[in-house]
């Protein structure tokens, strides 16, 4: 028997080594990185270990502008996109006519390349010398005056970039939300409503907490998409993002790698383990909280 | 609560949209219930039984006719207004609730002056669960009970808010056979003791006849008879009726009647006068072609018995003996008769000779499989 201890090994061995070297070194490479002071690409030396990376990332203004606009952008899109697709879903729901066509008008954003909706929101948004865009013909007619959305103030570009995240988010989030919506037994609403249950109350003790599963995963890949956003800022604000001021953390790493100011793989380490710190605390929070109100 | 159904009638469009012609689910029902009694609808899957149980709930809306409780027209009344408790086949008990927060969830949606307190709910949902034996479960989840459980807490769900009348959609189908048999006189027991109407669905003959007052056998959407149960198994009105109800099923022969005899095959098997309109039909020389239906306990063997059988052979089940045999005239495969144990010595052999009971014995027009009415002679 003492053979077979080791064949189970041996069956495992192809996918440890696939994993051992691009998943679990380049990971533990980073954490290497993100200590090494001074690290040079070139020469692959570097003057010594300590917290001097952390320091300067934190430090850095461009960074803190990316953490504040990768937060804003977290707490407002990810509420706004899951209760917008919990909204439409349910109004999918109860139309019977034309229901096929509304959902295919919904999932379209997911099939659409995210450059090509850039520039469609460009379309929408941009000021040219020939044009205001969309927007600012509307808000002109109103009686506003135009905004500069996409070169003007923060406000604007952030208030671009939110809806241009929650339109891009939404036609997962409304999938899923409508097949949990159709999963829910037609038995437990005809019950409900032999008893003279109001439908508000339809919703909330018994829709509610029968797709509250499907709810938490929507907000917690939501929260995590969101703290990974980095290509939809790209498509409407393009690569220069930290004069834009809208750059996300996301954006800082592959900038201080890759970008103009390129070539710190220790700063850039230093950043992406400061977001996972990030990431993995809110997520541990949002299962704290789930625990007492998702109902498997 | 009385419950009167007026020429109700439900047709739901035809799935297969080729077809124009409506599916007619239940067609021209009339019957009354009286306050307090238990009813069984009975009949084979998809008679329109459900229907009719949803019909009166008011889930669905009947598309002619009128529906009464007591003496007022509920028929546009919808669901949540009419104050009826339904358990669904599958129990739809909410799964993320426990089995309090389930029985309370009906007394959470009354308003106004009837509002009550959590203490009020509670003390009524503990009453109720008291009368159907799972006091010790309150605190659990739907999950965590067995079928036999999860169905009583669908019936107190259905008994908190003290309704009219109580529906229920083939409450024992999900329950295993054991189960089903305690379950069905526990459902006799809380309907006695509420003195609620209560009218149950079921397929399955032997349980609507174990326990309901009334039984109303249909098939595709028509009521076949109404009647207490016993009535319907002695005197069924045709050849659906006797042939759906009585386990081992009723023994159906060709044969005719001849001269004031019962003839199957070339055996004139029973000495008859024919009542009615038959009656006056055989007293010319003709000879009239009937179906004969005969209860298996309508069977007495007797060595100068006139039915002659070809003995196939012989079941023990202890407190009566199955005789199984065979007739050329006989319509499906075997004849099955129930026969007490102590009579059964003295059978053997090739050929088994009958007597038969009279009054277990059915004969129903050739065609119209309607039953003819006859004394025997």
């Amino acid at each position: 028997m003492k053979q077979s201890k080791y064949k189970g090994w041996l069956y495992l061995l192809p996918a440890i080594l696939f994993l051992g070297i691009f998943m679990v070194y380049p990971l533990i490479d980073v954490v290497v990185y993100s200590f090494e002071e001074g690290y040079n690409f070139v020469s692959q030396t570097s003057n010594g270990t300590g917290l001097y990376n952390y320091r300067y990332v934190l430090r850095d203004p461009y960074f803190v502008q990316a953490l504040k606009n990768t937060f804003v952008l977290v707490i407002i899109t990810v509420p706004v996109s899951t209760g917008l697709a919990l909204l439409i879903s349910l109004a999918l729901s109860s139309v019977k006519p034309l229901r096929n066509l509304f959902q295919t008008v919904y999932f379209l954003p997911y099939v659409t390349n995210t450059l090509a909706v850039g520039l469609v929101f460009m379309v929408l948004f941009k000021k040219t010398e020939y044009t205001d865009g969309m927007v600012n013909l509307l808000i002109r007619f109103f009686g506003g005056s135009s905004v500069d959305f996409i070169d003007g103030p923060h406000w604007a570009k952030m208030l671009v970039m939110c809806i241009y995240t929650v339109w891009i988010v939404l036609p997962f989030k409304i999938l899923i939300l409508t097949s949990a919506l159709a999963s829910v037994k037609e038995d437990y609403y005809r019950a409900a409503r032999v008893d003279g249950t109001r439908p508000s109350r339809i919703f909330y003790r018994i829709t509610l907490p029968m797709i509250s599963p499907m709810i938490f995963y929507l907000i917690i890949t939501g929260f995590i998409g969101a703290f990974k956003a980095y290509s939809d800022e790209v498509a409407l604000f393009g690569t220069d993002l930290n004069s834009a001021g809208m750059n996300t953390m996301v954006g800082y790493i592959y900038d201080m790698l890759y970008g103009n100011s390129g070539g710190y793989p220790s700063f850039a380490s230093a950043a992406a383990l400061i977001l996972f710190a990030v990431v993995f605390t809110i997520t541990c929070i949002n299962l704290m909280v789930s625990r007492n109100n998702v109902h498997y | 609560m009385k419950i009167t159904l007026d020429h109700v009638t439900k047709r739901f469009p035809n799935r297969n949209k080729k077809i124009h012609e409506d599916v007619i689910a239940v067609n021209d029902f009339t019957f009354e219930i009286l306050d307090g009694k238990l009813i069984g609808l009975l009949g084979p899957s998809g008679c329109g039984k459900s229907t009719t149980l949803n019909l009166i709930s008011g889930l669905e809306m009947p598309s002619a006719g009128r529906i009464f409780f007591g003496d007022t027209d509920v028929t546009n009344l919808p669901a949540e207004n009419r104050g009826v408790g339904l358990v669904f086949q599958n129990y739809a008990l909410y799964p993320h609730l426990t089995v309090m927060d389930n029985i309370t969830f009906p007394l959470g949606n009354l308003r106004g002056a009837e509002k009550l307190t959590k203490e009020q709910m509670r003390a009524k949902a503990t009453e109720v669960a008291k009368l159907v034996q799972i006091g010790e479960l309150m605190e659990r989840r739907p999950s965590e009970l067995s079928g036999g459980q999860q169905q009583r807490v669908a019936i107190a769900r259905a008994l908190v808010k003290m309704p009219s009348v109580l529906l229920l959609d083939e409450p024992l189908s999900n329950l295993d056979a054991r189960l089903r048999l305690q379950t069905r006189e526990e459902l006799a027991r809380i309907q006695r003791e509420t003195g609620i109407t209560t009218i149950f669905v079921t397929h399955d003959q032997e349980e609507a006849m174990s326990i309901s007052d009334l039984i109303v056998v249909m098939k595709d959407g028509v009521i076949h008879q109404i009647g207490k149960p016993q009535e319907v198994y002695d005197s069924p009105c045709n050849l659906f009726v006797a042939k759906f109800l009585g386990t081992p099923p009723i023994n159906v022969f060709e044969g005719c009647v001849r001269n004031g005899q019962v003839f199957i095959g070339e055996e004139a098997v029973l000495d008859v006068k024919l009542t009615g309109d038959a009656g006056a039909a055989d007293s010319g020389d003709g000879s009239l072609p009937v179906w004969i239906g005969i209860r298996p306990e309508g069977f007495v063997p007797a060595n100068d018995g006139r039915l002659t059988c070809a003995l196939s052979k012989i079941e023990v089940m202890g407190r009566d003996t199955s005789v199984v045999s065979t007739h050329p005239s006989f319509v499906g495969t075997t004849i099955r008769s129930i026969i007490p144990s102590e009579d059964v010595t003295g059978i053997g052999g090739e050929i088994v000779r009958f007597r038969l009971k009279p009054s277990k014995v059915c004969l129903f027009d050739k065609t119209t499989e309607k039953t003819i009415g006859f004394e025997a002679r």
